[in-house]
């Protein structure tokens, strides 16, 4: 397959911040592309450069094989969702969809023929000559994604658009979403600051911190193997002990720490001596398995979330420790005051440099 | 009323109904009512008022339909204070869009602070300013005349100069309701339609101007009422070629006598300026309570 977006070092500097700096990555065509990192990390600023909205102050950006440098949002072959989703309010849902197409001088009957098309596929079948007013919180977010598909961009750009919607329709739109890119074929680029949102939606997901890109990789990836601090605590909850490193192979590395030494599995730049972190995952964590690597804590609240719960505790220096179990297991975990031990596999933690 | 009673007391309630009251009354209905009287009255030496020749009657008004220079001059009053308002509409409205939307807070502040401390001048100096700059061997022909524009002075008092003179009178009317109306349009609106092609034309046409028609409509019926009423600009920037309606209602009153025809003259303006407006606002779809915001 091709590359559909491809970012060659790309740099962008408002006035004196460095908004973001040296990001390369590309996105494949037809692929579900997420793009997750907290408020203010640059991902908003990536995007709208992909979009034409502002010229990257460094590095460029091909779109098919294309270099954009220099043209405009109007003159590439991509639209946007805006947070706000942005829908003409003035204008009923069917010219808000065929807004594309009039502007490129599609006649009435064309527009409005290729709108009631894209409202089929959004099934609003019928909506055509109601006000976006009317509409319902997940059924402006369909016009706007149909209104994009409207001009058959190569690459649809959203901006957090789920942002604005209530958890149950969120994970409806998720899912439809989903569906709506595996149906057209169009490369999706997803902004979001939420991990589960991009967890769940895409092929691959670059993770973005301080206009730093981190890591791209496939969700279970990520997850399972992130390759900064930074990934290995953003995407998902994870346990950090930090510890010096006394041995490092290819695929183990062995830390000491206050808690005694524990192995997990190394990550780059280790050096024997250094300072690190082991990373290991709450579900990770089985009361009472005798393993090598243990942990013991005295359990402070349990909190039941359904399938499971979430055991908070305090490792012996006052430093917290989750721990899930699951709710088949629940009967025999350890319960609030009690002192627990857990223990987990080596191949179920990473141990990284501190950076 | 009940919940002016219920904030101030019965008292104090009264005493601002009251006040409102009055000033509706005395400066508001009373000359207006005056003015009709006066309009459908004969003008009559004073010992004749009140007696039998003082009849109403639409003498006056009629007058005005049968005298062809003032009836001219009249629709051209009303045509030109419409040209004033377009005029002004196009001056105001790209500085409008770019403060409302594109301009940083600094930007806007020295802007609008130089748009508005000429307005701490009295109209009549401000107008007197233009009378200077427009003069035959003022600043403005010496300027063109300089760079090679022109090859001979040009005469800009009459119609050119009344329009100059008005627009820029009346700039801030139009301005700030345009100004009001832009800056509350949600930006990604405009992205998003850029985004989806279009060209700044459209972008305006199908966006910013539909979102800020009741702002437009409020500029342009304030600049049209002012304009048709507007005294200084026409008197000091005028030729006898470019007469203005309220000219001939001065005179009428101060140099005719004949304040009665006056009245009847300043009632038909201002009908035909009300109903121009109403129509106005019916034809842009726009309602008197949008324009009152």
């Amino acid at each position: 397959m091709s590359h559909s977006v491809e970012l060659t070092n790309v740099g962008m500097t408002f006035g004196a911040t460095r908004a973001v700096g040296d990001v390369s990555f590309a996105v494949e065509a037809g692929e579900f592309f997420s793009i997750l990192g907290p408020s203010g990390c640059g991902k908003t600023t990536i995007l709208r450069m992909i979009a034409g909205f502002l010229q990257p102050t460094e590095g460029r950006i091909a779109i098919g094989g294309r270099d954009m440098s220099g043209l405009g949002p109007n003159q590439r072959p991509t639209a946007m969702i805006f947070q706000s989703l942005a829908l003409f309010p003035l204008m009923p849902v069917w010219e808000n969809i065929a807004f594309g197409l009039e502007a490129r001088g599609a006649s009435k009957a064309e527009r409005r023929a290729k709108a009631d098309d894209l409202l089929k596929l959004i099934a609003l079948e019928g909506f055509g000559d109601r006000m976006p007013g009317e509409l319902s919180g997940g059924q402006r977010q369909r016009v706007a994604i149909a209104r994009a598909l409207a001009v058959e961009p190569q690459v649809l750009l959203l901006d957090e658009p789920l942002s604005a919607l209530d958890l149950k329709l969120r994970q409806h739109m998720r899912a439809e979403l989903r569906a709506l890119q595996k149906r057209t074929g169009v490369t999706f680029i997803y902004i979001t600051h939420d991990q589960s949102e991009a967890l769940a939606m895409s092929d691959r997901v670059a993770v973005m911190s301080a206009g730093v890109l981190q890591q791209v990789g496939a969700p279970r990836d990520l997850y399972e193997s992130p390759r900064t601090p930074f990934v290995a605590s953003f995407v998902g909850e994870t346990n950090a002990i930090s510890g010096t490193v006394v041995e490092v192979s290819d695929t183990v590395a062995t830390i000491d720490t206050a808690h005694g030494r524990m192995s997990g599995r190394s990550g780059e730049g280790l050096k024997s001596g250094g300072t690190a972190r082991l990373y290991v995952r709450p579900e990770a964590l089985v009361p009472g398995l005798d393993v090598e690597n243990r942990l013991t804590a005295t359990i402070e609240r349990s909190d039941f979330e359904g399938a499971f719960a979430l055991l908070h505790g305090r490792l012996a220096d006052g430093s917290p420790l989750v721990a899930s179990v699951g709710n088949t297991a629940l009967a025999e975990a350890p319960g609030p005051g009690e002192s627990a031990a857990f223990g987990f596999e080596t191949r179920h933690a990473v141990v990284l440099a501190d950076g | 009323m009940a919940s002016l009673v219920e904030r101030f007391g019965g008292g104090l309630a009264t005493i601002l109904i009251g006040l409102v009251a009055v000033w509706l009354v005395a400066m508001v209905l009373a000359p207006n009512l005056m003015m009709i009287d006066y309009a459908l009255r004969p003008n009559l030496p004073p010992a004749a008022i009140g007696g039998p020749d003082d009849v109403y009657s639409l003498d006056n008004i009629t007058y005005l339909a049968q005298e062809s220079v003032h009836r001219t001059i009249f629709f051209k009053t009303v045509w030109a204070s419409a040209l004033v308002a377009l005029a002004t509409f196009v001056v105001c409205y790209p500085l409008a869009f770019w403060l409302a939307q594109n301009a940083t807070p600094n930007q806007t502040a020295v802007v609008l602070i130089a748009l508005t401390v000429p307005f701490w001048i009295n109209e009549v100096l401000r107008t007197l300013a233009w009378y200077i700059l427009l003069a035959f061997r003022g600043p403005l022909n010496a300027l063109l005349l300089s760079v090679g524009i022109i090859d001979e002075p040009v005469r800009w008092y009459g119609n050119g100069g009344v329009l100059a003179g008005m627009i820029y009178a009346y700039i801030l009317f139009m301005l700030f309701p345009i100004y009001n109306s832009i800056e509350s349009l949600d930006k990604s609106q405009l992205e998003a339609a850029r985004d989806l092609g279009a060209s700044t034309l459209r972008i305006h046409r199908r966006i910013v101007i539909p979102h800020a028609k009741a702002g437009i409509a409020t500029g342009c019926v304030f600049t049209f009422m002012l304009a048709a009423g507007s005294y200084v600009a026409p008197a000091l920037l005028g030729a006898p070629g470019s007469r203005w309606f309220t000219e001939i209602i001065y005179n009428w009153f101060f140099e005719g006598g004949d304040w009665n025809r006056g009245a009847a003259y300043a009632l038909v303006l201002l009908v035909l300026c009300l109903l121009v407006v109403l129509l106005a606002l019916r034809i842009a779809r726009v309602n008197l309570a949008d324009v009152a915001k």
